[in-house]
């Protein structure tokens, strides 16, 4: 069942449309509602190994639906700590919960400081409005 | 940029809130609710799609069986009144123009369906090699045609049994319309052509009567898991009914355009063949992407019912038989795929 449309205000965006919740010096990262919405049922999610390190605004995974494959940007950077194994084996996670169980990655921040130059929701809507 | 074509049904299709998408020069829903939801209902009950944009020809006159038999890969003369025949168009060098339906309507008339994406190429092959006595005649915009699929379509559709590839005059809650005991998704199902006009009101009481929605995602997976070829991608000018498996739609003991190359490849035997895979690893394979030693993935998916990556392609022939291992470069990625007899997805009840 797919999710409703939403962007959490506690979030910071990517412009690739990549969500990062920071928690001192860790992120969880995933995609957002719009990311989901425009693949549709996800079928497979192409993940990184733990271990790996990241960087920002890089290519880190691919997600695919029945009908398109997109390619995922990391919105910070460091080593991965781990690989939501839910998604992995469910990608439809990704639809029915994008921020919640759906999340796809936790990363160490190699930078605290790097989310800082994220969008914020606002940011984010306005962006989304300007397509 | 090209204006897009839109079916009788294009109103119902925003209303609904499907996804639509430009195809064949057409703007087409992609989906209503969800692809693999739309599968399943086809898998499980009935499922209906707009099938509009494709292409009606009508071939008529004492010599349009003459016409068709010197043009088309398969016997009509298999065929009576009532009865349909799924058949190729070829060219010289027996590449593939379009594949397609002829539906005898009687001895001087016949009805083809045809892709979308070949209309105008076929009506212009046809046109230029009418004989005198034969007249081809492109109605595709005269007509609706809706695809009503799935295990409990008949009887949704309050319409007796009847055997596939046949046809005959019907009618669903007082449209008429020209019931056509064919499809393109493996199961059980009609295509029901009705004016153009009454596309409103068939589509409306099709899914009254429980059909669910479906659009051109499900038609391609649906398609796909039973292995049948998609014109533009498995089969193409460049590629031929012997290579592509389809020897079977070749009555290779009349005269036909391009009968003698086939007859040809069909005693050289192909370099190349069709082959059905199944991924296995977790990989979605697409059209374009390479096979090592030679091949390439011509249609490729997520199979719905599987749950796995599955495909067409093709391969050199020594990697043809069912079992071959194959390795496909997935973007970069060398993925395991499995060679496996076709059809991919075997539906539970064979269609009658």
């Amino acid at each position: 069942m797919a999710a409703a449309e939403s962007y959490p205000d506690e979030l910071k965006y990517h412009p690739e449309h990549d969500w990062a919740r920071i928690e001192g010096d860790e992120a969880t990262v995933g995609i957002t509602w719009f990311a989901q919405d425009a693949l549709g049922e996800l079928v497979h999610f192409e993940a990184p190994e733990p271990g790996v390190t990241v960087t920002k605004d890089s290519v880190y995974g691919e997600v695919e639906s029945v009908k398109a494959v997109s390619d995922v940007v990391a919105p910070v950077s460091g080593e991965i700590l781990e690989v939501n194994q839910a998604v992995v084996d469910a990608p439809e996670t990704v639809n029915a919960d994008p921020y919640g169980e759906g999340w796809l990655l936790r990363i160490r921040l190699s930078d605290p400081a790097e989310p800082d130059a994220l969008l914020d929701v606002e940011a984010y809507k306005q962006l989304l409005q300007d397509l | 940029m090209q204006t897009l074509s839109r079916t009788p049904l294009h109103e119902r299709h925003v209303a609904a809130g499907a996804r639509l998408v430009p195809f064949a020069g057409w703007e087409m829903p992609v989906q209503y609710e969800g692809v693999i939801a739309e599968h399943r209902a086809v898998r499980t009950d009935c499922g209906v799609f707009d099938v509009s944009h494709m292409g009606e020809i009508h071939a008529e006159g004492p010599k349009a069986r003459e016409l068709l038999q010197a043009l088309l890969s398969n016997d009509l003369d298999r065929l009576d009144d009532g009865d349909a025949q799924y058949t190729l168009l070829t060219d010289e060098s027996g590449g593939i123009i379009d594949d397609l339906i002829a539906y005898r309507i009687d001895p001087h008339q016949y009805l083809l369906v045809v892709n979308a994406g070949n209309r105008q190429e076929v009506w212009d092959w046809m046109k230029e090699r009418e004989i005198r006595g034969s007249e081809v005649r492109d109605a595709s915009d005269e007509y609706g045609l809706l695809a009503v699929q799935g295990p409990r379509s008949i009887e949704r559709l309050g319409l007796p049994e009847g055997k596939q590839f046949t046809h005959a005059m019907g009618e669903i809650d007082g449209i008429e319309v020209m019931v056509n005991r064919t499809g393109y998704t493996g199961e059980q199902g009609c295509e029901l052509m009705c004016p153009a006009e009454d596309a409103v009101a068939l589509w409306d009481a099709v899914v009254a009567r429980g059909a669910v929605p479906c659009g051109l995602g499900a038609r391609d997976t649906l398609r796909l898991e039973v292995c049948y070829p998609l014109h533009g991608n498995d089969i193409t000018r460049e590629t031929d009914a012997i290579s592509a498996g389809l020897a079977w739609t070749c009555a290779l003991d009349k005269d036909f355009t391009g009968a003698p190359a086939l007859r040809r490849l069909k005693e050289d035997g192909p370099a190349r063949k069709l082959v059905a895979f199944v991924m296995e690893e977790k990989a979605i394979p697409r059209a374009g992407m390479t096979i090592e030693s030679g091949g390439e993935v011509t249609s490729g998916t997520h199979s719905p019912m599987l749950d796995k990556g599955i495909g067409l392609g093709y391969v050199p022939a020594d990697r043809s038989m069912p079992g071959s291992a194959l390795v496909i470069d997935v973007r970069g990625k060398k993925r395991r795929a499995t060679v496996v007899p076709k059809p991919i997805y075997k539906p539970e009840e064979e269609p009658t």
